[in-house]
C-alpha cells in the first residue's frame, strides 16, 4: 500500500479507450509527469482529456506498443521510460515496440516545463499507467472465465488461471479490457519485486541506429520539399544593412532569396526564445549543394548595431533588456572579468563573520579560475522541417523542450495554436543547444514565404558562428587558515559574461562558520544558453580544484579532506539552506575511495586526481589517472562513483556516465570558443576541438550506490566534477596547478 | 548539370547533378540514402564516411565527378541481405554502443574498412584508424570494444 497512488491523481492523468478495429489504448498525460506529484491533481483537473501524450497500445494481434512521450537526444529515454511502463504492464519486453510519440496540437495547451528530470517525474506516473493496463487485462480475463482476479497470474503478456488451465494473451483480452471501468486501487510493485527495472537492457532503437535508418530531422523528406539555408551577420554586434541576390538567383536550382525577421518587434522573449540574430537572409532551392553554392554568391552588407532594446518575458512579467553594441573579444572579456573580481559585487550568501576571520588568519589561500565560451556542437547540425499552409502548421523538429515553443510559434508566425502539428524526431545530440528552438520559427517563416515544405539546414559553420554558447566565467576562491591549519572562512566570488556561475548554497557552503559568496554578471551581445549542467559545469571545476589545493595547503589527503568537511556539515550544518545531502555525498566518496583503491598507487605510474559534485539531484565523484607522454596528458583510467537513486537501466546508465566523463575530459583539456571582434575564431570542427578516439580514457569504471531512493537524473551530474579531477591529476603529474581552461593551453604555455 | 553513372551498393545508378556536388549530397538528396550523415562538410568529423572500392572515404570531400566507376558502399549496403547484419553492426548492438546515434553509421563504416585491411588491429591501431570519427556523446570506449569483439567473432 505504501506505493499506491491516490485516486485523484491517478484518474486525472490516465484514460482508457477502445481502438477502432479492437484493442485497447491507455493514454497518459506526460505533463502530469513533469510537475511535482502533489501538484498533479490540481493542475490536471483543468485539463481536457484529449491532452494525452503517452500511449500504451495493445491490438488484437497481440502487438504491444509503448509510445515514448519524451524527446530523445541520446539519454536513452526511448528505452528507460518504456521500461518503467512495462515493469508493471508485464508484457513481453523483448517484443514490446517502442515508438516516439508525436508532439501534437493538444499538447500545446499545456505550459509545464521539463528540464532534466525525466526519470524522477516519470517514475510513479509511468508505472501507474502500466499497472492500470495490466489490471484491466486481468479483469477482462476474470470476467470471461468467471474466476476471481486473485487467482490469476501474469507473465510476458499472458494472463493465466492455473486451476482451470486457462490462458490468454493481452491481444485477445484488450478489446474487452478497454470497455471496463478503471480500477479503483492501483498498487505498484516494491523495488525488490522488480524483474525488468534495475536490469541492464539494450537500446530499443539500436537496430535502426546501426542500420542507418531515417531517424533524424535531417533525414526527413516530403513531397515537394525545398532546401533552405540562412545567411547571418559575420559577427555578434553586427546586423544586415542590405543585400544583392541578383547573381545568386541565377544559380541553378534556386527558387527564392529574401530577408526576413525572426521575431516581431516588441515580442517578449521567454527563457528558451534566445536567438543570435533577428534579421536573416534565406536562400531556398532544390538541393543542399545548390543552395550552399548560391549562398556564397549573395552580396550582403553589414553594419554595427546600436544598443538594442529587447523585451524579455521573465518571472515577474515583461521587462526590457539592453543588448549592448560593440564587437566583443575574448581578450577583452578576460580583462573585464579580472577587473570585476576586484569590485564590490552582490552578496548572495553570508554566514558568520568572514571579514574578522580573514583579518585574523595566519595564512590566506586565494586562487582565481577562468573558463571560455563553449559551443555545444551536437553531431547533427541544427535543422527543422516546416510546412505552413492555411489549414496546418506542420513541423518536424529536433527540440528538447517542445512545449516552450508554442508562444513563439503562435506569436511570430501568426499561427493558430490548434493548427500546430509537430513530429519529434530523434535528435543527433543536444547538450542544451536544442532547447532553443529559434530555428523552428525560422523554418516556419521560410515555408510561409515560399508556400512549400522546406527543410532548413544549418551548416556546422552556421551553428558554430551563429550559436548559443556556454558563457565565459571567472571564480575566485579564498580561504582563511589559522595557526593550527584549520580553515576558518571561505570567500567565493563568481562572475561571468553574461551570466554568473555561482551556486551559493552548494558545498562547501554549510561547512564553515564564516562563509561569503558574491556574484556579478555583465551584459553582452553574445547569445548564451544552457550547456550540460549549466553553471555547475564551471562552478564544480573551480570549487573542486580549490579544495584540492586547500587540502594540500593544510596538509590533508584531498579525498579525506572532503569527507571530513561533509561530516562537519552533516553533524552541524551552517546556514538555513544547503543544497546537498551530506550523508549521500559522504557515501559516494566512501564508495569512490574503496573502488579506486585510493591511497595505493595508480596503474602505469599514473598520477591521480579526485573531484566530487552534487547537482541535478544526483551525486558524482571521480578519480582520474593521468600519465604524461611527450608533454601530452593521457587518461589511463577513470573510476566513478554515483548516487542517482535507484538505477533504472544499469546498461544505459553506465553508457551515460562514460559519455559524460569523456565529454568532461574533452572540454577540460581542449574545449574553447574564442571571440575576436564579435566573430568566433573557431568556425568548424577542424578548429573547434572535440575529444577524439585516441584522447579518450583507456578505461572507465562506473559504480553506483545501491539504494531504493526514487531515481534522479544522470545526463548532467557526472559531467561537472570531471574537470577538476583532470586538473588535480595533472597537477600531480606535472607539478603545475591549472587555473584556466582549456587546461592543455595553460599546460603548454610554460 | 551533368549525368553520372554510379555504382552504389552494387547497383548501377544514374544521377544528374552539378559535377562539384559532394558524393554525400548525391547520396542524401538525390538517392535518399540517408544513413550517410552530414556533420561538418570539411572532412573533420567522419559522420559521412562511405567506402570507395572498399576503403573508408569522407563523402563530403569527394565530388561526384571524381567517383567514376569506383564502387561506392554506404551503411545501407554493407550487408548482402536485408535480414542479416554485418558482424560489426552486431557487435555495436551487443555492446549497446550508441547514445544519440548520429555518428554511429560513420563510425561503423570506418570500423568495417579497418577490419578489412587489418583483421586483428591493436588498440593503438584502432585509435589511430578511428580518430577521424568524432562521437560527441563520448562512446569511444564502447566503439573500441565493439571493434575488438567484431575482430574476435570473425576469427571464429
Amino acid at each position: 500500500m505504501k506505493n499506491a497512488n491516490n485516486n485523484q491523481s491517478r484518474r486525472s492523468f490516465l484514460k482508457v479507450t477502445s481502438l477502432t478495429g479492437g484493442g485497447m489504448m491507455i493514454g497518459f498525460s506526460w505533463f502530469a509527469n513533469l510537475i511535482p506529484n502533489e501538484a498533479i491533481a490540481a493542475a490536471t483537473d483543468k485539463m481536457d482529456w484529449v491532452e494525452l501524450t503517452g500511449f500504451i497500445k495493445i491490438t488484437p494481434d497481440n502487438q504491444v506498443k509503448i509510445f515514448n512521450p519524451n524527446p530523445e537526444f541520446g539519454t536513452n529515454v526511448m528505452t528507460s521510460l518504456p521500461m518503467m511502463v512495462n515493469e508493471e504492464l508485464e508484457a513481453d519486453w523483448s517484443k514490446v515496440i517502442v515508438e516516439m510519440g508525436d508532439y501534437d496540437t493538444p499538447r500545446f495547451k499545456s505550459q509545464f516545463t521539463g528540464g532534466s528530470r525525466a526519470m524522477a517525474m516519470a517514475w510513479k506516473p509511468l508505472r501507474t499507467a502500466g499497472a492500470t493496463a495490466r489490471l484491466l487485462l486481468m479483469q477482462a480475463a476474470a470476467n470471461e472465465w468467471g474466476v476471481p482476479m486473485s487467482e490469476l497470474t501474469v507473465s510476458k503478456g499472458v494472463v493465466m488461471h492455473k486451476a482451470s488451465n486457462k490462458s490468454a494473451n493481452y491481444g485477445a483480452l484488450a478489446t474487452a479490457a478497454a470497455k471496463l471501468p478503471k480500477p479503483e486501487k492501483v498498487e505498484l510493485k516494491k523495488n525488490a519485486e522488480f524483474t525488468l527495472l534495475g536490469t541492464p537492457q539494450k537500446n530499443k532503437v539500436g537496430k535502426e541506429i546501426v542500420g542507418g535508418e531515417s531517424l533524424f530531422t535531417l533525414d526527413y523528406t516530403m513531397e515537394g520539399m525545398l532546401i533552405a539555408m540562412v545567411i547571418h551577420p559575420p559577427a555578434f554586434g553586427m546586423q544586415l544593412k542590405s543585400f544583392d541576390a541578383a547573381e545568386a538567383m541565377k544559380m541553378p536550382g534556386i527558387k527564392a532569396i529574401f530577408d526576413f525577421q525572426v521575431y516581431k518587434d516588441g515580442y517578449a522573449k521567454a527563457g528558451f526564445d534566445t536567438r543570435a540574430f533577428n534579421k536573416l537572409i534565406a536562400v531556398v532551392g532544390n538541393s543542399t549543394w545548390e543552395v550552399m553554392n548560391a549562398r556564397k554568391k549573395v552580396a550582403a552588407q553589414w553594419e554595427p548595431i546600436q544598443d538594442t532594446k529587447e523585451m524579455v518575458m521573465a518571472r515577474g512579467g515583461k521587462r526590457e533588456e539592453i543588448i549592448p553594441a560593440g564587437l566583443e573579444s575574448t581578450e577583452t572579456h578576460l580583462r573585464l572579468m579580472h577587473e570585476m573580481q576586484k569590485k564590490p559585487t552582490r552578496v548572495a550568501r553570508k554566514d558568520g563573520d568572514p571579514e574578522t576571520a580573514f583579518k585574523n588568519a595566519t595564512k590566506i589561500l586565494e586562487r582565481t579560475y577562468t573558463a571560455p565560451f563553449l559551443a555545444h556542437n551536437p553531431m547533427e547540425p541544427i535543422s527543422c522541417v516546416a510546412h505552413i499552409t492555411d489549414e496546418k502548421a506542420f513541423f518536424v523538429a529536433p527540440i528538447q523542450i517542445p512545449e516552450m515553443m508554442k508562444q513563439n510559434i503562435v506569436s511570430n508566425l501568426d499561427i493558430k495554436p490548434e493548427h500546430i502539428e509537430m513530429k519529434l524526431a530523434r535528435m543527433g545530440g543536444g547538450f542544451g543547444r536544442r532547447a532553443y528552438g529559434h530555428y523552428i520559427v525560422e523554418a516556419g517563416h521560410i515555408s510561409k514565404k515560399v508556400k512549400a515544405p522546406v527543410k532548413l539546414i544549418y551548416t556546422r559553420e552556421d551553428d558554430l558562428t551563429n550559436g548559443i554558447y556556454r558563457p565565459t566565467y571567472i571564480m575566485t576562491y579564498k580561504a582563511a587558515i589559522d595557526k593550527d591549519n584549520n580553515v576558518t572562512a571561505i570567500h567565493v566570488i563568481g562572475g561571468g559574461i553574461p551570466e554568473s556561475p555561482l551556486h551559493e548554497n552548494r558545498f562547501p557552503a554549510g561547512v564553515f562558520d564564516n562563509y561569503l559568496a558574491e556574484s556579478w554578471d555583465m551584459p553582452s551581445n553574445i547569445t548564451i544558453g544552457a550547456y550540460r549542467a549549466p553553471r555547475s559545469n564551471f562552478n564544480a571545476s573551480a570549487e573542486q580544484s580549490f579544495l584540492d589545493e586547500l587540502a594540500e595547503t593544510v596538509g590533508k589527503d584531498p579525498l579525506d579532506f572532503r569527507i571530513e568537511m561533509l561530516k562537519k556539515a552533516k553533524a552541524n550544518p551552517v546556514g538555513k539552506f544547503n543544497d546537498y545531502d551530506a550523508s549521500r555525498f559522504i557515501a559516494v566518496l566512501e564508495l569512490l575511495k574503496e573502488k579506486s583503491n585510493w591511497g595505493s598507487p595508480a596503474t602505469k605510474n599514473a598520477k591521480r586526481g579526485v573531484s566530487a559534485y552534487f547537482c541535478h539531484a544526483s551525486y558524482a565523484a571521480h578519480v582520474v589517472d593521468i600519465t604524461m607522454k611527450n608533454g601530452q596528458p593521457y587518461v589511463e583510467k577513470v573510476v566513478t562513483a554515483m548516487d542517482c537513486g535507484f538505477v533504472v537501466n544499469p546498461e544505459g546508465a553506465k553508457n551515460m556516465v562514460e559519455g559524460a566523463v569523456v565529454d568532461g575530459i574533452g572540454n577540460a583539456l581542449y574545449g574553447e570558443l574564442i571571440l575576436d571582434k564579435g566573430a568566433t575564431v573557431q568556425k568548424n570542427l577542424n578548429s573547434y576541438r572535440i575529444i577524439r578516439h585516441r584522447e579518450a580514457p583507456k578505461k572507465i569504471d562506473v559504480h553506483f550506490v545501491q539504494n531504493n531512493i526514487d531515481p534522479t537524473g544522470l545526463g548532467e551530474p557526472p559531467f561537472p566534477p570531471v574537470f577538476a579531477a583532470v586538473a588535480n591529476a595533472l597537477y600531480r603529474a606535472t607539478g603545475k596547478r591549472l587555473y584556466d581552461q582549456p587546461y592543455i593551453k595553460q599546460l603548454n604555455k610554460a | 548539370m551533368a549525368k553520372f553513372q554510379l555504382k552504389v551498393n552494387g547497383k548501377p545508378l544514374q544521377v544528374e547533378a552539378d559535377p562539384s556536388t559532394p558524393l554525400l549530397w548525391v547520396l542524401r538528396d538525390h538517392l535518399h540514402l540517408v544513413g550517410t550523415k552530414f556533420g561538418c562538410g570539411v572532412g573533420a568529423c567522419g559522420a559521412c564516411t562511405v567506402h570507395l572500392n572498399g576503403r573508408a572515404m569522407r563523402s563530403c570531400q569527394l565530388p561526384v565527378s571524381a567517383v567514376g566507376a569506383q564502387a561506392v558502399t554506404t551503411i545501407e549496403g554493407i550487408v548482402s541481405t536485408e535480414k542479416e547484419m554485418h558482424p560489426v553492426q552486431k557487435a555495436w548492438l551487443e555492446l549497446d554502443v550508441a547514445q544519440c546515434g548520429y555518428c554511429q553509421t560513420g563510425q561503423i563504416m570506418s570500423a568495417v574498412a579497418l577490419l578489412k585491411s587489418n583483421p586483428n588491429p591493436t588498440e593503438a591501431e584502432i585509435e589511430s584508424a578511428m580518430t577521424g570519427n568524432i562521437c560527441r556523446c563520448g562512446t569511444y570506449l564502447r566503439i573500441k570494444a565493439a571493434i575488438q569483439q567484431a575482430a574476435k567473432s570473425s576469427k571464429k
